[in-house]
Order: C-alpha cells, then structure tokens, then sequence
C-alpha cells in the first residue's frame, strides 16, 4: 500500500506503470485519475486544504479495509492539497486485484470514501470570487452501497 | 489543555486556525457552548452544528462524545476530496 498526499503534480504514467510493475499474481490493474474541471471556463483555479496527520490516517485506514475486502494484490492513492489550475490532476487511485471485478469495486469503494470522510476541502477561484465546495447528499448517499 | 484545529470556513470565519483552550467542558457539546460565548464570530461559526463535522485526536466523532483523555478537537465542514 502506498498513501501520498502532497502539494507536487504526479506523473501518472509514470505512477501506473511503477505500480503495475510492483504488483505480484494480480490480473487486473484499475487507475482513476480526478482532474479539476474548468465550470466552463469560469475557474481560474483550485484551492484544496487538508487535515496533516488525519488525512494520512484516514486514507490509510480506507486503503487497509478495501485491500481486505477484496482481497487486493495492492493498492495506491496519491491526493494533492495547495492550488491547482484547470486540468491538473488532483488525485488518483490504483488498485490491483486478481480479476477486474474486484479491482472495479475495490477503486468505486476508495473514491466514494476519499469524498466524504477524507479531511479535503475544496475552495473554487474564480472572476467573481472564491467559494468553498459543498459536500452533496448524493457523496454521502454513494457510501451506503458498501 | 487542549487543541483546538479549524478548518475551510469555519477557519475563517473564526479567524485562526488554531489554538490551545482551557476547558471543564465534559464533551465535545460542551465545548462547543463554551466557544459560542466567547465571542460573535465563534456563536457564528457554530450556529449550525449540522452543517459542521468534528474529530477527535483525527478519528471523525460526533458531538456527544466526551472530551476525557482527548488532546485534539478538530471543528470542519463535511468533507470534500477526491
């Protein structure tokens, strides 16, 4: 299991194949990538803060149960904090599994709970000012299928 | 003592994002009254605790929890990463 968080851009290429490589018996290999959205070209930019200590802790303990639950050859999650622009990526997954069913699940499983119970928060930038994102009944409603 | 950690708006609307307190305050409720009479800009930041969520030496808690033991009070909107 490997957790990140930090403020430095990614090379997601170069996370995958690293990865991939690191994984033993596995068939299936899933990576999502969360980029920020320009909201039609009215962003200009992305605040994320977080909780140091906590964050490190809460994924952790996420990354744990869904290696657990299905039965994971490995499992990665990279989240950055600071200022993003338009088109950066903020975060990724990759899970490893021995078919692509669990890998499916166990990735669903890690981003529906890095949305709402790991210590982010999004602060949109934009012309008129700045606004901090609200958490929506819908990401608290996706943790009930698990 | 104990430390006490805002996070997003609910930092800045109290202005600081951290600060150690003195307290008798036995749970998290009581803390939370304790603060909203400090001054205006607390009783404003912990106006509606339904839209606040707290943790506990970094383990997410509810607001009935007690305090015992417990070092580090973080107060924060819900969450919203990935």
């Amino acid at each position: 299991m490997r957790v990140a968080v930090q403020s430095a851009a990614f090379d997601l290429g170069a996370e995958v194949a690293a990865f991939t490589a690191g994984v033993r018996g596995a068939g299936a290999v899933v990576s999502f990538t969360g980029l920020v959205r320009d909201e039609g070209g009215k962003l200009s930019a992305m605040e994320i803060e977080h909780y140091p200590g906590m964050t490190e802790k809460a994924i952790s303990g996420m990354v744990g149960e869904a290696i657990q639950r299905w039965s994971l050859a490995d499992a990665l999650v990279i989240h950055r904090h600071g200022r993003l622009a338009p088109g950066e990526a903020i975060m990724m997954v990759a899970t490893a599994a021995a078919h692509r069913g669990d890998a499916f699940s166990a990735a669903e499983f890690l981003m529906d709970y890095l949305k709402s119970r790991a210590p982010f928060w999004k602060k949109e930038i934009g012309a008129g000012g700045a606004d901090w994102v609200a958490a929506k009944d819908s990401d608290e409603d996706a943790l009930k299928r698990w | 003592m104990i430390d006490v950690l805002y996070f997003a708006w609910v930092r800045e609307r109290i202005g600081l994002p951290r600060e150690r307190i003195e307290t008798g305050a036995e749970t998290v409720a009581g803390l939370v009254d304790e603060l909203r009479a400090k001054e205006e800009r607390y009783a404003a930041a912990f106006a509606d605790l339904s839209s606040l969520r707290v943790a506990l030496d970094q383990e997410l808690a509810d607001f009935n929890a007690p305090l015992a033991g417990v070092r580090e009070v973080a107060f924060f909107p819900p969450m919203t990463g990935g």
